[in-house]
């Protein structure tokens, strides 16, 4: 058992007297702990990284997925201009009533300084995505190859149990397709004709979304994400998802 | 169906002449009554196919942010409604307890009659079924709810349908086999439905062991007070009276409701109080529109009001002999317990995914109202339920299970 009396009898060495390096060690862990504010639910870049991954020592040795695509979002960088938006919907046919990524908008009044900011949102490829775990057909899955999350739409009875699992509402009936859809970061459009970037990347003049591979350590994601200076976050991350659209300002 | 009432000692024609003596047995008020609700049914089966035809957009008012409406509420109701008359049934003609016997028959059919019911109704809340009846075979996902619930159900049905014709044989070994493992089917398939909501995480309101443990005991809650209710119907419509068997089966079967109802009256407290404390995110928002928000007419008046309070009233001052009093206890008690079951859907997905991160788009707790045709399908699967219930008790002569009863 613990002793209490004990504890309680022992002299106080002061700070002074802590070695450097374990002052170092408490101030690393205070900046990994520390989920700079910045709006919704914030993680810092160390946690956010665990959070890629079942467990921090898979991360360690290999991603999963080659290549495994992922977006990192310079939140402050949106003007929520929505040529995004548009390039999507064209190089994606998305129907009037449905979108695969859009722009959300926060007011805070009371700020000093900047009072509105644009939060870019599309489906996070996660990775321990729900939707697919509900799905009762398989009709749609994580691709084995670039872990992107794919439809079949052949497949697809419409219950829309997907719609309701996904904890970023990045899904949507599409009556002309006569199945739900979603964002595959334009794999079937341009990825796999070759082209390097997804097309709401490609569109944005702010470079607000950089698009890359996360298992090439040259690649700018993977700098992004890797670092921890400034804080890199995901959404919802207690959805348990392990999304590979990450967030960050700067 | 005349499957049910086939012997082989009987030939075609002399069944063809019992059916058709007994579907002219009614009075003009049951005609009235059936060719009304299969009109319903009719109406109900016409807009939906309608809606499938021309996109479910245009006439449902589901939307992306809430993408379930009252057609799945419906279904869970039904479902829950055959699961519980299953559950409650089984006491008697599965696990041996004299009491519950004269229930048997009818709450098996009934059971039947109400999962076909929540079948149609979901066949037009579903966009694309029929993929489901091809690739749910061939390409499986086993860690879907959805597909184990669906799975299940068909098995359940299956069982549950081969109860109905073996009780109608007097063949009692078989008869318990089914009763038995529908009984087991139901159970794993009703949990399932309740772990198709439970296991979504991030959907707060839902999410935890809570749902399929709830979803159990409220669907026997639901046994309970559809048994009594159609039990009392099924006399008024046969014009007869009870005997003592068929008024101590309902006895027991109104302690059971009680019991129930208490049961249920302590889940939801520890439901309520658990949101409440603390303010937990997600869920807290969720709680309140139900205590104090825009469900509050329906939580406090349908579900805790009809559903709980006047039926437990009820069903305990009319000690389980005044029949008139446990009619109405009950048909107050499915009134609530289906604005429960919409309340259910509902309220888990009005608090919008990103409500938490305090964008301008979702900073309000969501609402729905259902349109004209998913009300008029809603309604065309209580007219289903309504006909079907009707039929059987011309087509099996009231159910009788007396001579059933005195085999064994």
């Amino acid at each position: 058992m613990f002793d209490k009396i004990k504890l309680d009898n022992l002299k106080n060495e002061g700070v002074e007297n802590v070695p450097m390096k374990e002052r170092r060690e408490f101030l690393k862990m205070g900046f990994a702990l520390t989920g700079i504010f910045a709006g919704g639910t914030i993680f810092s870049a160390v946690s956010s990284i665990d959070r890629v991954f079942a467990s921090s020592e898979e991360f360690a040795s290999k991603y999963p997925y080659k290549p495994h695509y992922s977006m990192v979002i310079h939140q402050d960088r949106c003007i929520d201009c929505e040529r995004c938006v548009e390039a999507c919907a064209a190089t994606n046919h998305v129907p009037h009533e449905g979108y695969r990524t859009r722009i959300l908008q926060r007011d805070v009044p009371d700020a000093v300084g900047q009072k509105r900011e644009f939060i870019p949102v599309l489906c996070n490829q996660c990775n321990l995505p729900q939707c697919t775990r509900v799905c009762p057909t398989k009709a749609t899955y994580k691709d084995p190859q670039n872990g992107i999350v794919m439809m079949d739409i052949a497949k697809c009875i419409g219950c829309l149990t997907c719609q309701e699992g996904c904890p970023y509402n990045a899904r949507y009936f599409n009556e002309e397709k006569h199945a739900v859809d979603k964002c595959n970061f334009c794999f079937d459009t341009r990825l796999s004709k070759g082209e390097k970037l997804t097309g709401c990347a490609a569109a944005c003049p702010a470079q607000c979304r950089v698009f890359g591979d996360l298992s090439d350590q040259s690649s700018e994601v993977y700098r992004k994400v890797h670092q921890i200076e400034k804080a890199v976050w995901v959404l919802r991350p207690e959805a348990g998802t392990r999304p590979n659209v990450f967030y960050t300002k700067g | 169906m005349a499957n049910g009432i086939n012997t082989t000692s009987i030939s075609l024609n002399a069944i063809e002449s019992m059916v058709v003596g007994r579907l002219k047995s009614g009075s003009k008020g049951f005609y009235a009554l059936l060719l009304l609700s299969g009109l319903l049914v009719a109406v109900a089966a016409g807009v939906g196919i309608h809606a499938m035809v021309k996109g479910h957009e245009a006439f449902y008012n589901v939307t992306r942010e809430m993408p379930w409406g009252i057609l799945i509420s419906a279904y869970v109701f039904f479902v829950v409604t055959s699961t519980g008359l299953c559950l409650v049934s089984s006491i008697g003609h599965v696990f041996g307890v004299q009491d519950f016997m004269p229930i048997a028959k009818r709450s098996v059919f009934l059971s039947i009659a109400t999962i076909l019911s929540g079948f149609f109704v979901i066949a037009f809340e579903i966009k694309i079924p029929w993929r489901m009846a091809i690739y749910n075979v061939i390409s499986p996902n086993i860690t879907s709810n959805i597909w184990w619930m669906g799975t299940l159900y068909g098995i359940y049905l299956m069982f549950m349908f081969a109860e109905f014709v073996f009780l109608n044989l007097d063949k009692h070994k078989p008869a318990v086999f089914c009763g038995f493992s529908g009984s087991v089917a139901g159970i794993a398939a009703h949990s399932n439905l309740g772990a198709v909501f439970g296991l979504l995480m991030g959907r707060e309101f839902w999410h935890g062991p809570y749902m399929p443990i709830y979803f159990i005991t409220s669907a026997m809650m639901t046994g309970c007070a559809v048994i009594i209710l159609f039990h009392y119907l099924a006399y008024k419509v046969n014009g007869e009276q009870m005997d003592g068997k068929m008024r101590r089966a309902l006895e027991v079967t109104n302690k059971i409701g009680i019991l129930l109802i208490c049961v249920i009256m302590f889940f939801t407290t520890w439901k309520m109080v658990s949101g409440i404390a603390g303010q937990p995110a997600g869920k807290y928002e969720a709680i309140m529109a139900l205590v104090s928000g825009q469900f509050a007419p329906n939580f406090w008046i349908f579900e805790v009001g009809m559903g709980m309070v006047f039926p437990l009233a009820m069903f305990y001052l009319s000690k389980g002999k005044n029949l008139t009093m446990m009619f109405l206890g009950s048909l107050s008690m499915i009134i609530g317990i289906f604005v429960m079951r919409f309340d259910l859907v509902m309220v888990g997905q009005a608090v919008p995914v990103f409500h938490e991160l305090g964008v301008n788009e979702y900073k309000h707790i969501m609402s729905y109202t259902p349109s004209l045709y998913e009300g008029l399908i809603t309604i065309g699967g209580v007219g289903m339920t309504i006909f079907m219930f009707l039929l059987g008790e011309k087509l099996f002569a009231g159910h009788k299970v007396e001579e059933h009863a005195e085999h064994h």
